[in-house]
């Protein structure tokens, strides 16, 4: 029980200090990174409280899978993020000093940690505790909660993650007009950094779209962008 | 109020992390670091649905088969006498109420539902670096201020011609 006490205690001493890393950091790729061990620290502590599965799933779908979509959204965009001048930080910080007063006064209200007869231990999950074994044949009550008594909400979740998935397509332009797409507004373009793989394969303005350039090589060329751009680097 | 905070400090440390996470969406004016801060405020609800469905001294709920038990007999007797004394009450149940009335379980239910939720925030967040993207692509900079500099001085209003 002890040693339960300090790996607590430990798992939230790092998470601590890995969320005002990323407050302090300026470089992208290193707050991309420590979002990654965010997850993983938590998915650790998710098993120190009894979750497996939420750990498991936190550190394949958390830790792995954001982190990569991260990586590859920040190779597309930028290495770094400017500094905020210090007049502009006051007022998150007093919105967010707030909230978290408002907070600590609500946890007076919670439920004892670890307390068996609390409102939310009491009612539905004890019956879905004592049901399973009888209803559903399995050990593992949270997957008979997840695919059996509550298969209509996974069932949302999968057409959530299709819809999301078509809107990333439509929005990156996987039909072949990617990164040819720049705003002029009133005739002015708005940014000469703007969209450089149109500035690679100049279009006229009105010109149809042409929809058969495969993706593959819009890929590429969009990939080469951030390495081109961080030619004072020249490490990768 | 302060004697509530230091003893549930999980839920103390909790609601630091939650707000650090909000402090990194409002404060940043980069748009991959909001999203990260997004990222950070969301795992640290999670972990505060969590730790409110911990019980104290109780297992995963994954159901003990009573067959083979021998493999934790000495763990075994201290669950027994710690379900016995929380669930007396409401032990006269049903003859399948066994199980759970031996052996102290965690509930269920909050990892259910932060199972789903972990699955949508990935998905809200590739949308969201997808507009980042776009808005890379097509103003060159992914910093708020700049994006909103640029509106204002060409009086961007969604046209794109």
């Amino acid at each position: 029980m002890a040693s339960t006490i300090l790996l607590d205690i430990g798992f939230m001493a790092m998470l601590v200090v890995v969320a005002f890393a990323i407050v302090r950091l300026r470089s992208l790729f290193a707050i991309v990174m420590l979002q990654g061990v965010y997850s993983l620290v938590s998915a650790a502590w998710f098993v120190s409280l009894d979750a497996v599965d939420v750990a498991f799933t936190e550190a394949a779908v958390g830790a792995g899978v954001s982190t990569v979509l991260m990586l590859a959204a920040m190779l597309l965009a930028d290495r770094e993020s400017r500094p905020v001048p210090l007049g502009r930080q006051i007022g998150p910080l007093l919105i967010v000093v707030f909230a978290g007063l408002a907070m600590f006064y609500a946890v007076g209200d919670m439920p004892a940690y670890g307390d068996a007869h609390s409102p939310a231990n009491s009612y539905v999950g004890h019956d879905y505790l004592d049901r399973t074994a009888e209803e559903i044949h399995i050990p593992n009550v949270v997957t008979a909660v997840l695919a059996s008594y509550r298969g209509y909400d996974t069932f949302g979740e999968a057409v959530v993650v299709f819809a999301a998935g078509l809107g990333v397509l439509l929005l990156l332009g996987l039909n072949g007009n990617a990164g040819r797409w720049r705003a002029k507004p009133n005739g002015v373009r708005v940014s000469k950094q703007a969209a450089p793989a149109a500035r690679k394969r100049p279009l006229p303005a009105d010109a149809p779209q042409p929809m058969s350039a495969p993706a593959a090589t819009i890929m590429t060329t969009r990939a080469k962008k951030p390495a081109a751009k961080k030619k004072k680097g020249g490490s990768s | 109020m302060i004697s509530a905070v230091f003893e549930n400090y999980h839920y103390s440390v909790v609601i630091i992390l939650m707000m650090t996470g909000l402090y990194v969406v409002f404060s940043s004016r980069n748009l991959i670091k909001k999203l990260v801060g997004l990222s950070v405020f969301q795992t640290s609800v999670f972990l505060l649905y969590i730790t409110i469905g911990k019980v104290a001294g109780g297992q995963p709920p994954i159901l003990v088969d009573d067959g083979h038990g021998g493999g934790h007999g000495d763990g075994k007797d201290h669950h027994a006498e710690v379900a016995t004394n929380l669930l007396a009450g409401g032990e006269a149940k049903v003859g399948g109420a066994q199980h759970s009335a031996e052996v102290l379980y965690s509930n269920p239910l909050p990892h259910v539902l932060i199972l789903t939720a972990i699955v949508v925030g990935v998905a809200t967040l590739a949308i969201g670096l997808a507009l980042v993207v776009r808005i890379r692509e097509v103003y060159g900079s992914i910093e708020e201020d700049v994006i909103a500099d640029l509106d204002h001085r060409y009086n961007l209003e969604g046209t794109a011609d």
